[in-house]
């Protein structure tokens, strides 16, 4: 009877202790997106830094986006033609490469590599900065780590995601009349009628927004998990350390960048 | 407004903390006068850094107080904490240097991020700051391709670069050789002299440091003994403080002995 006690007590025990990490876990996020958004609109206004970081994560992304954007266009026009044939439509490809890409595949395709290339660098670089005390060095030598390490990369982080988005899109389009015109036959007139017809601002803004939230949601999560490595629940020691919150960084991104991606669907279809 | 008349840099009032179950400062009373150098001494692992950390702000005590100015650092807000950082030149005991950047800008970080100073200023100042370290040759390199006794010397370059009211230099000569570290004392001296600042140094450089020391403060089992001038220190009653001194400077004396011995026999 006893034992059973103690194996239920240790449960609720468990299950609240986990409550009570992960919830401080999320009010620390939730300061830290403050406290870098606070950084960003205070002086003083350096664009160095920034153009720094958008070479990082923007310009040196470029091709990987270009690659990743072509085939992904590619593959919508051989999916799509064989479907739209059975409905005799196929003049409509142009338009159902384009919508698919700048709804839905651009941004979350686009984020789900800036992740791989960049959150992934950006939450092991602050963890190492971390781990090494370095942030500690810039905070005794009076230089707010928030502004001088954190803000380049958010602003940065904002500006590259819908350039990049808009290069995949760009890169699919192409690799869409690519496959569906000089390839499977698609009257090449209509490819690009059909775009035009159907594509309207809304769906060109819908990327945007959503370009716009993934750049943030990665920025946000790769630097917050390396910013506060040492307050890891696992211990956030040394290599493992910096390895075990970098795959968490990208995990979590991953998962963010889809699950808003549906709530950002949800409200403004 | 006490804060200009109060002649303590810092003063840290029965100071707690601990790591888990390990209790690491049991009570510490430390003060550190103004344009004075404090010396604390002690064993390894016994805290001397953990009491370093306290007064720059990045370890909060568990009970007490840490007085930087008269202000206490633990229920100040980030903005006061930074203001009163301005006055700060720290090293720290494994450097923490900027590992993606070079030499050069390591140094120059301070005066880039927090004046308005022109390029060719910080340029001479950061180079000067680099010879009197002699590592004038050094600028290009990264802190990867450095000695761990150049690390140290680039780290009191940057700790000094800004004109510091108090230094923190946790053990800034471990790893130098001799005259490196003779060096280092000398220019310390001299920096002291012009820039007036308050000095807190952690050492294991025994007896050499108390030269340097106007006070000299032993941490055993999470308090502080003595704080009190090297010629007092090292003539201490406190059986504690007599077993340290005897043990870090008794073989210089019993050699001595044995020499004097070894003479008469022959
Ligand atoms: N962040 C920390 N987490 C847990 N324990 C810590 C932490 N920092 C220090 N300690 C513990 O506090 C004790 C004192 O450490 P500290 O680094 O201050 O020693 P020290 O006196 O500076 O030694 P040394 O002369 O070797 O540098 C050690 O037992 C160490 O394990
Ligand atoms: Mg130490």
């Amino acid at each position: 009877m006893m034992w059973m006690v103690h194996t239920v007590g240790r449960f609720f025990q468990k299950l609240g202790g986990d409550f009570l990490f992960y919830l401080e876990q999320a009010g620390r996020m939730g300061i830290f997106l403050g406290a870098c958004l606070l950084s960003i609109v205070r002086p003083p206004f350096k664009l160095g830094p920034i153009v720094r970081q958008m070479h990082f994560i923007g310009s040196r992304s470029t091709f990987v986006i270009l690659f990743t954007g072509s085939f992904t266009g590619m593959v919508l026009a051989l999916q799509g033609y064989y479907t739209l044939r059975k409905f005799g439509s196929e003049g409509l490809l142009g338009a159902a490469v384009a919508l698919s890409l700048l709804r839905e595949l651009g941004p979350v395709i686009a984020a789900l590599m800036v992740v791989g290339r960049a959150g992934s660098a950006i939450c092991a670089e602050v963890g190492i900065m971390r781990n090494s005390e370095q942030i500690d060095a810039l905070e005794c030598m009076a230089i707010d780590p928030y502004k001088y390490l954190m803000a380049p990369k958010f602003v940065a982080g904002i500006l590259s995601m819908p350039l990049l988005t808009a290069i995949f899109d760009m890169a699919g389009i192409v690799g869409g009349y690519l496959v569906g015109v000089s390839m499977l036959g698609v009257n090449k007139g209509a490819y690009f009628q059909q775009m035009y017809a159907s594509v309207v601002w809304n769906d060109v803004k819908m990327g945007l927004v959503k370009s716009l939230v993934f750049g943030l949601l990665i920025i946000w999560i790769s630097a917050c998990k390396g910013y506060f490595l040492h307050l890891e629940r696992s211990g956030g020691f040394g290599a493992e350390g910096v390895s075990r919150v970098t795959t968490d960084a990208v995990v979590l991104s991953s998962v963010a960048i889809l699950v808003w991606d549906y709530l950002l669907s949800a409200i403004m279809l | 407004m006490t804060q200009k008349n109060t002649k303590f840099a810092i003063e840290l009032i029965d100071v707690e903390r601990s790591f888990g179950q390990q209790q690491v400062l049991k009570k510490v009373n430390l003060v550190v006068r103004e344009g004075t150098t404090t010396v604390i001494v002690g064993p390894s692992g016994q805290g001397k850094s953990v009491i370093l950390k306290h007064m720059l702000g990045l370890l909060k005590p568990d009970a007490g107080k840490v007085l930087v100015y008269g202000q206490d650092m633990a229920s100040m807000s980030k903005r006061q904490m930074k203001e009163v950082r301005k006055d700060f030149g720290v090293l720290f005991q494994n450097v923490a240097l900027f590992d993606s950047m070079t030499v050069f800008d390591n140094v120059a970080l301070p005066l880039r991020e927090r004046t308005d100073t022109s390029e060719t200023e910080i340029r001479d100042n950061v180079e000067e700051k680099l010879a009197l370290m002699d590592l004038a040759e050094m600028g290009a390199k990264y802190p990867a391709q450095l000695s761990g006794g150049m690390k140290k010397r680039v780290g009191l370059a940057r700790a000094l670069v800004m004109k510091p009211r108090i230094v923190f230099f946790d053990e800034p000569t471990t790893g130098l050789d001799v005259s490196k570290s003779n060096e280092i004392y000398r220019l310390f001296h001299k920096t002291q002299a012009k820039l007036k600042y308050s000095a807190v140094i952690v050492s294991h450089d025994v007896p050499k440091i108390f030269k340097l020391a106007d006070y000299v403060a032993l941490i055993h089992d999470g308090e502080i003994l003595g704080n009190m001038s090297p010629e007092q220190f090292q003539l201490s009653d406190n059986p504690v403080i007599r077993a340290f001194v005897e043990e870090t400077m008794g073989p210089i004396y019993s050699s001595e002995r044995e020499e004097r011995f070894f003479y008469e026999k022959v």
